[in-house]
């Protein structure tokens, strides 16, 4: 038997959390470094994974598969096709830059009980989320995926209303009132989305008898398992209405704000950039996957939800007063764009929503982790009190105009490529969709510049004026972010030469071609 | 093996003396119940004969003893193949020695070991008067402030009796869903409840409250013991025989040799009807399914919390236990009738448990209203109809009550100057005082929410797919929505105890001794064992979903 390299990828993280949570209460220092240490070897892990897997191969690579709790005819079924290394290699990228960037954000504040551990918590939290995530990335057990998919909310929602900004414009009391609702209102939107997952999952046990997507798969092109339209129907609904919630697309997406608003910035890029594109690589897996007709049958009205998403997200995000609100509602745009991809039906479309995905994750995480440095110096949320920044900071200013310009994906940063590539898609059977699309990029370069130059240019504010440029440890953070961001601008290729394989597969799922230019087709 | 009809007994007692054989009772098969009821009347007679001092380890040692060994006995017959191949009617058609049975029974009796550590806990309260106390009244007799009371308080005695009770309870929940004939069910009925009336009553602190509770328990279950044995009477009117087996012949109309001075009453369908509504209503009572729910939250609130846990989880195993040998063993030919009646008591138990505890400020008042919730989950998996849906039901009793008795032992823990601080508002920003106290209990909250790898996803999984094969995906679908709502208080606990500051004056945590700490540790244990690895307790349940007619 070969190597689990799957498991080994999940079970590094989520061994290293039990670790770190148990590290005494004096040994902070010591937690934190091992968590970092944690986070790198699942990259090296996820690296190997990633070296592993060919892209020509089979659909699903280094599987695994045991029996676990037959009953309810689940097995432990573990596999990667191109899209899921692709985001596992996001995810084992994005956690030690997490953890870094958190570095403070869970040292005590008070001292509570002497068993009262805060930071060991924390960085225990960041590793069973980081573990929960690869492993639904890796499931091809719908009931497995299920599982992690609920479970992760769990260790999320303490990440949130556990651990808040140090200064808060209103004080501690409403900072941890406000705190507790935003945990509480994404765990309820969350849960009540898993819960109708969980009534269509059974449904897709009564009718197909089994939750391995590939028996599925082989049962449906031998003919033995026949959906009933309306049966397929109410289960895909039942999926994509968890997905939506989690991705999160409008009119669903109201708890993204709250939560990135109110938790730290490394735990905002936790959300955003890792946790949340489970939503969308479940849509290109299991609802593309498992629900091809349904799929195509829901097409318009998801279609025009994304694109509701994309121009309400890019609309309030100009309207924000506050930093991290306005990178949430962007990301509800840059979401748009991604579910628009999947549901183009095309496979430049999907190949550039898979890639969005990376990026996104990428772009964001530099600009909030950013934002994040900038609010933690002066305490802080709201945009009206920045002015002058670059002039203090420099380092810092630049590399906030960098990720912005990522956000707003300037030709040249890794975010062009995926965005240019969904809009090409979609253009491609949905013109007149594809047209309006292009508004949230005008929004985009609007909210963005004007956050930059709201805070970082014109007169120095006196509050402003000691500002500390970025320090080792942040710039650490920064810059392998920012020279990823213009290595994947300039040279996609490796990503794409994996993900594309996968994305034909998923096409065939759904059994869609792509629409051949007219001028060919008049040959 | 057909059983003699009790109006055949009289008759063959008009004949001489000669006729009657002796009963045969497998003394064996029924050793589990045996041992139980022996124990606690050993128990009495300790309490008569043993000296004061030495009746508190006497009485822990043989409950203790007892339970264990007829747990023992559980596992010797399930071994031997009762659950399965041999399993029989016992008794003379008394009681049934089945998988369904055998397992209950186990259930009961880990559910009532735990039950007795808690029973047992003497460390949580400051020792009074140089003697160490226990959750229970010093003297139940006496008037609440009272000279007496204080006299007896003074002189440090302790409640032992508790222990026999607890036996006696146990003793008739054994049998009640093993009874195989409407008046074992009765009897058995009785003895379970009049002890557990009597345990509520006995608080040592808030002893008003605890009356009170015990006498609204008291008049309600009176009162759904009366439907019951109004219902029983009406069945008896109806097949002519309180038999499952014959009263389940003559619903399918598959009688042979009827009685002729019965042949007039008999197969009306009225009677059928009403009688067996009755029958059921009584069962739901103890269940505690809506609209037969009410006495819950007051009971739970009022019971000593040990007597609260150990009657939660024992309780609802027994009546569960009872209904679906009713349904499945005595009522199948009826399904058409009680299932829509059942659907719509599962939709209300399901939405008014979790609607209901929303609003609730109590935590043993919140996780009453959750009990409820969680019987119209199980009661999901009783409509199916089928061997999963057994399985599933026995599943999710064995995974639900040892989540149960670990919650409330937890709520013992937590106090303040007045004993137990069960006011929500007080268990504010716990997570910071006592870190670990309040992570097991959040264990036990997502439990009962359902969140995955932990038992209550397994169990709700499977009534949930149960129902859903049996044709019940309309039900399926209420139940996630109650889940869902059923979450949002389970989650407030949850913020309250992690994300509130602490009060100044806010309640401790109380070190128990290694007995509550057993059975908290076991509560956890199970709970995540049966989360990640359920298959083999799967194996356990779906060998057992076998009734015997």
């Amino acid at each position: 038997m070969s190597f689990p390299l799957l498991t080994a990828t999940a079970a590094l993280p989520a061994l290293g959390a039990v670790a770190t949570a148990a590290v005494p209460a004096a040994r902070r220092t010591a937690a934190k470094w091992l968590a970092l240490l944690v986070s790198l070897a699942t990259l090296v892990l996820a690296a190997l994974v990633a070296v592993r897997f060919e892209p020509g191969g089979d659909r699903y690579q280094l599987t695994e598969s045991h029996a676990w709790i037959k009953d309810f005819g689940v097995r432990y079924e573990l596999g990667v096709d191109g899209i899921g290394v692709a985001l596992i290699a996001l995810t084992a990228l994005l956690i030690p830059f997490i953890v870094l960037a958190g570095w403070h954000d869970a040292d005590p504040q008070e001292t509570g009980s002497k068993r009262w551990r805060p930071t060991q918590g924390f960085f225990a939290l960041i590793l069973a989320v980081e573990a929960m995530v690869i492993l639904s990335f890796e499931a091809t057990d719908v009931f497995l995926f299920y599982i992690f998919f609920e479970a992760m909310l769990i260790p999320m929602y303490f990440l949130i209303g556990g651990f808040g900004d140090r200064a808060h414009e209103h004080g501690e009391e409403t900072a941890s009132t406000q705190r507790s609702y935003a945990a509480v209102k994404f765990l309820l939107y969350n849960l009540a989305g898993g819960l109708i997952m969980l009534a269509a999952v059974i449904g897709l046990y009564v009718v197909a008898g089994s939750f391995s997507l590939q028996e599925i798969a082989e049962a449906r092109a031998n003919g033995s398992l026949q959906m009933a339209a309306t049966t397929e129907r109410w289960l895909f609904l039942g999926f994509f209405f968890a997905f939506a919630v989690k991705a999160p697309l409008w009119p669903l997406h109201t708890w993204l704000p709250n939560a990135m608003g109110e938790a730290t910035a490394p735990v905002a890029v936790l959300i955003t950039a890792v946790v949340d594109k489970v939503g969308t690589f479940a849509m290109l897996r299991f609802c593309l996957g498992l629900f091809p007709e349904a799929s195509k049958w829901a097409t318009p009205v998801i279609l025009v939800l994304a694109l509701v998403s994309i121009v309400y997200g890019a609309l309030l995000a100009v309207g924000q007063r506050d930093i991290k609100r306005l990178v949430a509602y962007a990301s509800i745009s840059h979401f748009g764009f991604i579910v628009m991809g999947i549901f183009a039906m095309t496979s430049q479309g999907q190949s550039g929503a898979t890639l969005y995905m990376v990026n996104h994750g990428i772009s964001t995480a530099a600009l909030m982790l950013v934002a994040g440095f900038l609010i933690s110096r002066r305490g802080s949320r709201l945009i009206a009190d920045y002015g002058g920044v670059q002039k203090v900071a420099p380092v810092l200013a630049g590399t906030f105009l960098i990720g912005g310009l990522a956000t707003l994906s300037l030709p040249g940063l890794a975010p062009f490529v995926s965005e240019f590539l969904v809009l090409v898609g979609t253009f491609a059977r949905y013109p007149v969709i594809g047209i309006i699309a292009t508004v949230g990029i005008v929004l985009a370069a609007l909210y963005t510049l004007v956050l930059y130059q709201r805070t970082m240019t014109g007169p120095v504010r006196p509050e402003v004026s000691r500002m500390p440029d970025l320090r080792a440890r942040e710039l650490a953070v920064v810059a392998p972010l920012i020279a990823l961001l213009i290595l994947l601008g300039v040279f996609p290729k490796p990503l794409t030469d994996i993900v594309n394989p996968a994305v034909e597969h998923t096409m065939s799922d759904v059994q869609q071609k792509d629409p051949q230019p007219e001028v060919e087709a008049a040959k | 093996m057909s059983a003699p009809a009790v109006h055949s007994l009289w008759t063959t007692a008009a004949d001489p003396i000669s006729k009657i054989d002796a009963p045969k009772i497998e003394y064996g098969q029924l050793s589990p119940t045996l041992i139980v009821i022996g124990a606690a009347v050993v128990g009495v007679l300790v309490e008569a004969f043993v000296p004061r001092r030495s009746r508190y380890y006497v009485q822990v040692f043989v409950s203790v003893v007892a339970l264990a060994a007829a747990f023992a006995a559980v596992v010797a017959l399930a071994a031997g193949g009762y659950g399965t191949t041999r399993a029989h009617i016992a008794a003379m058609g008394a009681v049934a020695v089945d998988g369904p049975a055998l397992f209950l029974q186990g259930t009961i009796l880990l559910a009532a070991l735990l039950g007795v550590f808690t029973f047992a806990e003497r460390r949580l309260d400051p020792e009074a008067h140089g003697n160490r106390v226990d959750s229970f009244a010093a003297q139940a007799a006496s008037v609440p402030g009272s000279d007496s009371e204080k006299a007896a308080v003074r002189a440090g005695f302790t409640t032992t009796e508790v222990f026999p009770l607890l036996l006696f309870a146990v003793g008739g929940m054994l049998i009640f869903p093993a009874a195989n004939d409407l008046l074992t069910l009765f009897v058995a009925l009785e003895v379970f409840s009049l002890p557990l009336y009597l345990l509520c009553a006995v608080a040592r602190r808030k002893r008003l409250m605890s009356q009170e509770a015990a006498v609204k328990y008291f008049l309600l279950g009176a009162f759904a013991s009366a439907f019951t044995l109004f219902g029983i009477a009406l069945l008896y009117g109806y097949a002519g025989s309180v038999s499952y087996a014959r009263i389940a012949q003559v619903v399918d109309g598959s009688v042979q040799n009827v009685d002729p001075a019965l042949a007039g009453t008999m197969g009306n369908d009225a009677l059928l009807l009403v009688g067996a509504a009755l029958t059921v209503m009584g069962l739901l009572f103890k269940v505690g399914a809506v609209p037969f729910h009410m006495w819950t939250p007051d009971v739970y609130q009022g019971a000593p919390t040990p007597v609260t846990g150990f009657m939660a989880a024992a309780t609802k195993v027994a009546a569960f236990g009872a209904l679906l040998r009713l349904l499945y063993v005595v009522l199948p030919g009826l399904r058409w009738d009680w299932r829509p009646v059942m659907w719509a008591v599962a939709v209300v138990t399901m939405l008014g448990g979790a609607i209901v505890a929303i609003t609730q400020t109590d935590i043993k008042r919140l996780l009453a209203y959750s009990s409820i919730a969680h019987a119209g989950f199980i009661l999901a998996g009783v409509i199916a109809t089928s061997a999963e849906g057994i399985s599933s039901v026995l599943f999710y009793l064995g995974a639900y009550s040892f989540v149960t008795i670990g919650a409330f032992a937890v709520v013992t823990l937590v106090r303040d100057a007045g004993g137990e601080a069960t006011h929500l508002s007080k268990w504010a920003g716990l997570g910071r005082r006592s870190p670990l106290v309040a992570a097991v209990f959040a264990v036990f909250l997502l439990a009962f929410a359902g969140i995955p790898l932990t038992s209550g996803f397994a169990g709700k999984f499977a009534v949930f797919k149960a129902a859903a094969q049996g044709g019940a995906g309309a039900l399926v679908v209420v139940g996630v929505i109650a889940s869902a709502v059923a979450a949002f208080f389970y989650i407030r606990v949850i913020v309250l105890m992690f994300f509130s500051e602490p009060r100044p004056e806010g309640p401790t945590v109380a070190v128990p001794s290694p007995l509550t700490m057993t059975a908290i540790a076991v509560g956890v244990a199970v709970t995540v064992v049966l989360g990640v690895a359920p298959q083999y307790f799967l194996d356990l349940a779906g060998q057992a979903s076998v009734f015997v007619r």
